[in-house]
């Protein structure tokens, strides 16, 4: 039944949605702001890791994030036959 | 040769592309003037809605805002690229498969409702507006620093080459002429850096540079925190905000972004929804580039600056520093007599005073690079502004002739006749930015952090909602908008301009700073939208169905609306 398969596809879609603003989540806010000062005790080369995370980190993360969303949607279209 | 001359010799290519772009491209239609007839590639799409996202203020000032505030700049960095994750994930691909042209457009179809979309429409030009001021400043400010012509003939060049590309080729003349000056202004700020990088700390990539260490082994940053201690600044790796504010203030440049029309339009551009997505992914990458270096360059220039300036005889300083002074942007007052420069966070003891524009602009040449990479950072300098500008004057344009004149005053116009509307607003759009660019009023500076906020409090709940919720109804969402608008405002004037009785840093709401509000005001329309579409009837079925069809990436509801 099509109104089963597009609810079926909606909650899968919001299960990645979860999971990748979760990850979204942790690597800008708690990171790079909350846990800024613990994490700056740890070294990263020349860096302080939370200063790190706050310049660099984050935005790598935000990158592979929505490549990675673009690979799972992709294969989701395509299990359910919306990619045409 | 000299820098003037290299000035004008890449200044003058890049117009010429440009120009030559532009007549090109020229738009047939008004499909092809608002969304460039949908059909850009993804790639295409990343790179005109990189130039179009990174303005003026990303390619001059932020570097410099970054290298005064060292770690508190973070909220920039992260700020400005993670609205695209919500962007990628939230926004883009539904409203891709809406398929209209405008966001009011969305809000106006989604809550059946003119008055919501009157409200987007409002929202939509106030933002734009704001934004737009500020971009035709910084033209202003690199023509009369690189071509020693007047602030207000750069303005007037500038104006002459948007209006040529984006009154002619709209949508479609603006995208081909962005990604070739997404190229123009990568270049001119990667060159730069990778060269100071070197000279610095012999790595040529900057991101790994700022890491590395100087020629006597000490980790930079590890000098740059203690030259900052010496002269009695805030430790750069730590920064002075509280954390409370940090957090707000990130979350509001954040979901601001993912709010902002002129953003939100490039989506509509692509084929289909999976291209959508695909071009969220690619504008990111191309917006790190720059947004990974900047904060290298931040500390790059901040060491050499310092170190170049402080404790050194005034007399014997390079060139670069009479003739930045000369235009007003580095200050010199030798308090105490001796001659030489203290460069000091104590307010009166401090003799030096640089303005954060300067440490992109002036960083080539405090650096001792080529004359030639000195012209290419103003060639850059402009490719932002100008593809920024063009894109904000394309949603303007298309809100009075689309949204407001199609949709609203006259829905029986011709495809011609609108198409000619769009063109006349765009021409006063254009004049009016021009205006503002000559006549800057003194609350540009503090009203972009208020595009930010309104965007925040008014489109990004709206549209998220319209989305993931089959059960918000026109109430709801034109309730939303409007307090969070209005919260949003009473706040910032408050705060930014007296109004309403003023108040200090002291009487900020829970310690939050008016930059940081835009959150605050953003869960206030949550709250009020999901509370008040509880209590009033729900939206009319064939509504519902919309929400259906456009959370799904194709079948019978593949966008179209002609």
């Amino acid at each position: 039944m099509p109104i089963n398969k597009s609810k079926k596809y909606w909650k899968k879609n919001l299960k990645y949605l979860t999971i990748l603003l979760s990850v979204w989540f942790l690597a800008s806010f708690v990171f790079g702001i909350l846990l800024v000062d613990e994490l700056n005790a740890i070294r990263f080369g020349g860096f302080k890791l939370g200063f790190w995370f706050a310049q660099q980190g984050s935005i790598y993360v935000f990158v592979i994030l929505i490549f990675i969303y673009i690979k799972l949607m992709n294969s989701l279209d395509k299990e359910f036959g919306y990619n045409k | 040769m000299s820098i003037q001359i290299w000035t004008w010799i890449l200044v003058g290519i890049t117009f010429a592309l440009y120009i030559g772009i532009a007549i090109w491209s020229r738009a047939g239609s008004t499909k092809e003037f608002y969304v460039a007839g949908g059909g850009v590639s993804p790639l295409a799409n990343g790179l005109a809605t990189a130039a179009d996202w990174m303005s003026a203020a990303s390619f001059i000032s932020m570097a410099g805002l970054i290298s005064f505030n060292g770690y508190d700049g973070s909220v920039y960095l992260m700020g400005w690229t993670g609205g695209y994750v919500l962007l990628a994930l939230l926004l883009a691909p539904y409203l891709r498969k809406f398929g209209k042209f405008t966001v009011p457009d969305f809000i106006g179809d989604r809550y059946y409702s003119n008055v919501a979309r009157s409200v987007a429409v409002f929202c939509a030009l106030l933002v734009s507006f704001t934004y737009v001021a500020g971009q035709m400043r910084g033209v202003g400010l690199v023509f009369s620093r690189f071509l020693e012509v007047d602030i207000n003939t750069g303005v007037i060049i500038g104006m002459i080459i948007v209006l040529f590309y984006a009154v002619l080729g709209g949508m479609k003349g603006i995208t081909y002429t962005q990604v070739a000056q997404y190229c123009v202004l990568i270049f001119a700020f990667m060159v730069p850096a990778i060269f100071i990088s070197i000279q610095m700390t012999g790595n040529p990539i900057p991101q790994l540079g700022f890491g590395g260490v100087d020629e006597n082994g000490v980790y930079l940053l590890d000098k740059l925190d203690k030259l900052h201690k010496e002269l009695g600044f805030a430790e750069y790796t730590s920064g002075s905000k509280s954390t409370l504010d940090v957090f707000f203030i990130t979350a509001a440049l954040m979901v601001g972004t993912a709010g902002l029309p002129h953003v939100i339009v490039r989506f509509f551009t692509v084929k289909k929804v999976a291209d959508a997505r695909k071009s969220a992914g690619w504008a990111l990458l191309f917006i790190a580039i720059l947004y990974t270096t900047a904060p290298a360059i931040a500390v790059f220039s901040r060491t050499n600056l310092i170190e170049t300036v402080n404790q050194k005889e005034y007399a014997k300083l390079p060139e670069w520093f009479s003739n930045w002074e000369k235009t007003g942007l580095i200050e010199f007052n030798d308090k105490n007599k001796d001659g030489k420069v203290q460069y000091l966070a104590n307010a009166n003891k401090n003799e030096l005073i640089v303005d954060k524009d300067i440490m992109v602009l002036a960083n080539p040449e405090i650096a001792q690079l080529p004359n030639w990479v000195i012209a290419l950072v103003a060639a850059g300098g402009l490719a932002a502004a100008l593809s920024t500008a063009a894109g904000l004057l394309l949603v303007i344009s298309s809100s009075v002739s689309h949204d407001l004149i199609k949709k609203m005053i006259n829905p029986k116009i011709s495809e011609k006749g609108e198409l000619v509307a769009a063109r006349l607003s765009a021409v006063v759009a254009v004049c009016v930015a021009g205006y503002f660019g000559i006549n800057p009023p003194d609350f540009v500076a503090a009203t972009v952090a208020l595009a930010f906020g309104l965007a925040a409090a008014s489109f990004f709940p709206a549209i998220v909602l319209g989305i993931f919720s089959k059960r918000m109804n026109k109430e709801g969402a034109i309730a939303g908008m409007v307090i969070g608008i209005l919260l949003m405002l009473f706040y910032m004037l408050k705060f930014k301009f007296d109004w309403f009785g003023g108040g200090t840093k002291e009487d900020w709401w829970f310690g939050i700073s008016p930059e940081g509000f835009g959150t605050v005001a953003m869960f206030v329309n949550f709250i009020a939208s999901v509370i008040i579409s509880r209590f009033t009837p729900k939206p009319p079925t064939e509504v519902q169905e919309i929400v259906e069809l456009i959370r799904i990436p194709s079948g019978a509801g593949e966008a179209h609306n002609h």
